[in-house]
C-alpha cells in the first residue's frame, strides 16, 4: 500500500496527478485525509524543485493598453506579472489561510482598531534598495490617498491613521475590522520602493522576478532577482515570460505545440477532450468565482420581493452548471459568497428550480407583462447562453422574459451597474466582509443590485468588528439569508478555475482565491527536467 | 516626360488632400464618441474636481477646431502625443507595432503577389482546361474559407501535429531575422493564402479579356508561342487592373489582418487599435486611423500612377 501511496506521491510531484485525485485515491486505500496530505508534501519536497530554464505562461486578459502601475491592475495578465515582481505584506495560501510575507508578524490591539505589521529585515527591492516601513506606509498612503486611482481604494477606506514606528508598520482603522490582515492581501498592494510615488509604472518590487521587458498585449518577461529573500519558496526559473494569447483555441494550440507550460481558461466545453491529451494535465478548482443576474432594488419592477423571489425560483441552477460551465462549478444559492470562505454557514437550504413556487410569487407580486433582462458575450462566458436557458425556465413559470444581447464593447461602461436588470460575475473575494463590503453595502460603488438596506449595513459593520468567530458566523450567516431571501442577485452557479498545466511543470498546488496558482504559479512552480 | 512628372504630382498633391480631408473625418468621427474623455480616463470614482483638471489638462475646453489643429500640427511634425491609457509615448509604441505590421505584409506580399499572378498566367495558358479549373478551385477554396479557420487550420496541422513552426508568432526585439521568419510563417501562409485568389482571378480575367483583340490574333497568325503572346503583348496591356488589385491587397494586407493577429498573436497595429478603442483612447486611435488612411491612399496613388505610366492612352489625355 505504501508503495503505491509513494507512487502516486510522486506522480502529483510531476504534476501528472493533481491534489484532490491524489487525496481520492489515498482515501481508498484507507489513509486518513491529513496522512495523506503529509506524505503529498513531503513527496512533492524529495522531488523537489529545480533550478533553471524558462518558464512559459500563455494567458487570456492582457491588452496593449495595459501598464505596469500594481494601482492599475485589471486583467489576468497584469495581475500575474505583478505576482513575479512584486510581493504583499500578507497572502493567502492554497487553504484560505493567511500567509506572511513582507510582514514577518503582525497583531492587533484587543479592539481590532489599530494593526501593527513588523515589516521582515534583509528584504531587497530590485534597484538593490533594503525594504523598510517607510516604503510599506508610502505604498498604502499612495493607494488609499485621496487622488489615487487604486483599484485598492475600496478597501481601504476604513484607515484613520498610518505610521511607521521603527521597524513596525502601524495601521489605525476609524472602526474596528478583525479581516484588516486579509485586506492586506489585496492584489494591487504591491509593495514598492517609496510606495511607487515617485514613478508608479517603473515596476520595482521585492518578488522574486525583474522585469526585463514589458511589451503591453504582447509578452512580459521576468528574469531571476539573484537577492530574492525567499528563494527556498520561489523564483526557480532563470527566466519567466507571459505571453498574451487571447484566442482561447490559439493557447491550446501554444500549449499542445509546448510553446507555453501554462494556460489559464479553458473552456468548459473542451476539458473532457484536453484531458485526454498526453502530457497536459487539467487543473480545476473550486473558488468563490460567481456568475450573476443582477436586479436593482431600487428600480421597478425589482423593488418588489415576490417579484425578485419569482425571478429566483424560475432559474434552473442544475441545468446552467450542466450546460454553462460544464459541470466545472456548482450552483449557488444567491448568496455571494460559499464554502470557500472562512466563517460560512453550509446549513443553508439549497434554493432549486420551482415554477410553481415562481408562479406563485409572480402572481403576488401583481406585475404583468415582460422583464427585460440585458446580456452580453463579455458579461461571463456563456452569459448569452445561459440568459436564454434562463429565459425558456421562465417561461416554465408563466413569466415572460425578454432577453437583450448588448455589444461587448462599452458593455461595462454603459449597461452594467446603470441597467435594472444585466447580467455580471465576481471572481471571489478572500473574506465575507470584502465581498459584501464591494457589491451589497449601501455604499459600494459596485452595489449592482441597488441592495440599500440600514439593518444589513449594520449587520456587516457588526460581524467585521466581531472579534469572537462563533458570534461572527452567526452573523454571517443572518446576513447570507437577508441577501439571499431579501436581496436583488440572483446567483444561479459558481464556476471553477480550470487552468491546463503541462507535465514538465512541478510545484503547482491548486489554489481556490484564482486560477494559475491565485497568479503565483510563474512565481512558485519550476520545470522538471 | 515633363507631362508626365506633372501628373504624378498632381496625384500626389491630390492624395495629400485627400488625407487632410480624412484626418478632418478622423478627429470629428472621435469627438462624437460616445463618452467624455475625461470621464472614461478617470472611471467610475471620478470627483468633479478631478474631471475639471484632467479636462484642463488634456485642453478638452478648447474648442474643436484650435484642438484639430493642435493635434494637426503635431502630427505633422511627428508628434502623436501619449497614450490616455498607460501613459506610453504613442510614436515610440505605435512605430514597433507599425515595424510588425509591414514585416508581416511584406513577406506575405513577397510570396503571394508573384505566385499569384503566375498562376493567373497559367491558367490564362490553359484556359478551361483541368489546370485551370484546378488553380481556380483551390484559390477560391482558399478565399471562401474564413481566414480564422485557415488559420487554425495551419495551427492544427502545421504546429501542433507536424510541430515545424510555432503556433504563437510573437515577435520581439533582439530577435534574430531567422527567428523572426520562422514565427511570422504561419500568419503569412495564411494571409497569402486569404489573398491569392483575388488577384489570381484578376490576373486571369484582365488578361484573357486582352486576348480576345485583334492584335493578339495577329501575333497567333504571326506564329509567336502562346506564352510568348501572354508575356510580350497581353500583360503589358493588362497591368493596370492587375496592378489595382494588387493594391488593394497590400492595403489589406496592412490594414486588415486584425483577426489573424489575434489567432497568431502577433502584435501588429490591428490589435493596438482594437484595444485603444475600447478604452476610448482618442488619441492612439486617431494616430493609427491617419496612418491606416494614409497607407490605403499611397498605395492607391502609386496603382494610379502605374497605370498611366503603363498606358500611353491616359499618358498623353487629349
Amino acid at each position: 500500500m505504501s508503495d503505491e501511496l509513494e507512487y502516486l506521491g510522486r506522480r502529483v510531484a510531476a504534476g501528472k496527478l493533481n491534489r484532490r485525485e491524489f487525496l481520492g485515491r489515498a482515501a481508498a486505500l484507507g489513509v486518513s485525509a491529513a496522512f495523506a496530505n503529509t506524505l503529498l508534501t513531503s513527496a512533492v519536497r524529495a522531488a523537489g524543485p529545480v533550478k533553471g530554464g524558462a518558464l512559459k505562461a500563455g494567458l487570456q486578459g492582457g491588452e496593449s493598453t495595459d501598464g505596469l502601475d500594481p494601482a492599475a491592475i485589471n486583467n489576468q495578465v497584469t495581475g500575474a506579472f505583478a505576482r513575479c515582481w512584486g510581493e504583499k505584506l500578507i497572502d493567502i495560501d492554497e487553504n484560505g489561510k493567511i500567509v506572511h510575507r513582507l510582514a514577518e508578524e503582525y497583531g492587533s490591539s484587543a479592539d481590532a482598531k489599530t494593526w501593527t505589521f513588523k515589516i521582515r529585515k534583509g528584504v531587497t527591492f530590485h534597484n538593490g534598495k533594503e525594504l523598510d516601513a517607510n516604503d510599506v506606509m508610502a505604498t498604502i498612503e499612495r493607494h488609499a490617498g485621496p487622488e489615487t486611482k487604486s483599484g485598492a481604494l475600496g478597501v481601504l477606506r476604513g484607515i484613520d491613521q498610518l505610521k511607521v514606528d521603527g521597524n513596525d508598520f502601524v495601521i489605525t482603522l476609524k472602526e474596528a475590522n478583525a479581516d484588516l490582515p486579509f485586506l492586506m492581501s489585496d492584489y494591487h498592494l504591491i509593495v514598492q520602493p517609496n510606495g511607487g510615488k515617485d514613478n508608479p509604472q517603473a515596476g520595482i518590487g521585492t518578488g522574486p522576478y525583474k522585469i526585463a521587458s514589458h511589451e503591453p498585449g504582447v509578452r512580459e518577461l521576468g528574469t531571476r532577482h539573484e537577492g530574492y529573500w525567499d528563494a527556498d519558496n520561489g523564483g526557480f526559473a532563470d527566466q519567466v515570460e507571459i505571453v498574451v494569447i487571447n484566442d482561447s483555441t490559439a493557447r491550446m494550440a501554444a500549449l499542445r505545440g509546448g510553446q507555453v507550460h501554462m494556460m489559464n481558461r479553458v473552456e468548459p466545453k473542451i476539458v473532457d477532450l484536453v484531458k485526454r491529451i498526453p502530457g497536459i494535465a487539467i487543473k480545476n478548482v473550486a473558488g468563490g468565482a460567481h456568475y450573476v443576474f443582477a436586479m436593482q432594488c431600487n428600480t421597478a419592477p425589482f423593488d418588489n420581493n415576490d417579484l425578485r423571489l419569482a425571478l429566483k425560483y424560475a432559474v434552473d441552477r442544475q441545468e446552467m452548471v450542466d450546460k454553462i460551465v460544464g459541470g466545472y462549478g456548482s450552483v449557488g444559492n444567491d448568496i455571494p459568497v460559499n464554502k470557500s470562505y472562512p466563517l460560512f454557514s453550509d446549513d443553508i437550504e439549497q434554493r432549486v428550480f420551482d415554477p410553481e413556487k415562481a408562479a406563485f410569487h409572480f402572481k403576488k407580486s401583481g406585475h404583468s407583462g415582460p422583464i427585460q433582462l440585458i446580456t452580453s458575450e463579455v458579461a461571463f462566458p456563456g452569459a448569452v447562453d445561459a440568459a436564454q436557458l434562463f429565459q425558456q425556465s421562465c417561461a416554465k413559470a408563466g413569466i415572460q422574459l425578454d432577453v437583450q444581447r448588448a455589444p461587448g464593447d462599452g458593455y461595462w461602461a454603459e449597461v452594467w451597474n446603470k441597467k435594472p436588470f444585466s447580467a455580471s460575475y465576481w471572481v471571489g473575494r478572500p473574506t465575507q466582509d470584502q465581498q459584501y463590503s464591494t457589491a451589497y453595502l449601501s455604499t459600494a460603488d459596485w452595489n449592482e443590485t441597488r441592495f440599500k438596506r440600514d439593518d444589513f449595513d449594520k449587520l456587516v459593520a457588526g460581524a467585521r468588528a466581531e472579534l469572537d468567530e462563533a458570534k461572527r458566523k452567526a452573523m454571517y450567516r443572518d446576513i447570507a439569508l437577508l441577501v439571499r431571501d431579501e436581496g436583488g442577485a440572483i446567483i444561479p452557479m459558481y464556476n471553477d478555475w480550470i487552468d491546463a498545466v503541462s507535465e514538465k511543470v512541478g510545484g503547482y498546488i491548486p489554489y481556490p482565491s484564482g486560477e494559475l496558482m491565485g497568479g503565483l504559479a510563474l512565481a512558485r512552480c519550476w520545470l522538471t527536467a | 516626360m515633363s507631362s508626365l512628372l506633372k501628373l504624378v504630382a498632381q496625384r500626389v498633391a491630390l492624395g495629400l488632400l485627400l488625407l487632410l480631408a480624412v484626418s478632418v473625418l478622423i478627429f470629428v468621427g472621435t469627438q462624437i464618441l460616445p463618452g467624455d474623455v475625461a470621464q472614461s480616463i478617470l472611471g467610475q470614482s471620478a470627483t468633479p474636481q478631478a474631471l475639471a483638471n484632467l479636462r484642463e489638462q488634456l485642453g478638452l475646453n478648447d474648442p474643436a477646431y484650435v484642438r484639430y489643429f493642435h493635434w494637426l500640427w503635431g502630427m505633422l511634425h511627428g508628434d502623436m502625443g501619449t497614450a490616455l491609457s498607460n501613459g506610453q509615448d504613442i510614436a515610440s509604441s505605435l512605430s514597433g507595432r507599425l515595424k510588425n505590421t509591414l514585416f508581416l505584409a511584406f513577406w506575405a506580399a513577397i510570396v503571394s503577389v508573384p505566385l499569384a499572378i503566375i498562376l493567373g498566367l497559367i491558367a490564362v495558358r490553359h484556359k478551361n482546361g483541368f489546370v485551370d479549373k484546378l488553380i481556380s478551385g483551390l484559390t477560391l477554396a482558399s478565399i471562401s474559407l474564413p481566414e480564422f479557420f485557415i488559420g487554425y487550420l495551419l495551427i492544427y496541422f502545421v504546429a501542433v501535429q507536424m510541430q515545424w513552426f510555432p503556433s504563437v508568432s510573437t515577435v520581439y526585439d533582439g530577435m534574430s531575422f531567422l527567428d523572426r521568419m520562422k514565427a511570422i510563417a504561419l500568419p503569412a501562409a495564411t494571409l497569402t493564402l486569404v489573398v491569392l485568389a483575388h488577384m489570381m482571378r484578376m490576373t486571369r480575367a484582365a488578361i484573357l479579356n486582352v486576348m480576345q483583340s485583334a492584335y493578339i490574333e495577329t501575333a497567333e497568325l504571326k506564329g509567336l508561342t502562346p506564352f510568348e503572346i501572354i508575356r510580350r503583348h497581353a500583360f503589358p496591356n493588362a497591368i493596370a487592373p492587375i496592378v489595382n488589385v494588387v493594391m488593394l491587397n497590400l492595403a489589406y494586407l496592412v490594414v486588415g489582418v486584425v483577426v489573424v493577429e489575434v489567432i497568431f498573436v502577433y502584435p501588429g497595429m490591428g490589435q493596438y487599435l482594437v484595444d485603444h478603442v475600447a478604452k476610448r483612447d482618442v488619441p492612439v486611435v486617431q494616430a493609427c486611423g491617419l496612418i491606416f488612411a494614409a497607407v490605403y491612399i499611397g498605395l492607391n496613388i502609386i496603382a494610379d500612377i502605374t497605370a498611366i505610366v503603363s498606358n500611353p492612352r491616359l499618358r498623353h489625355p487629349k
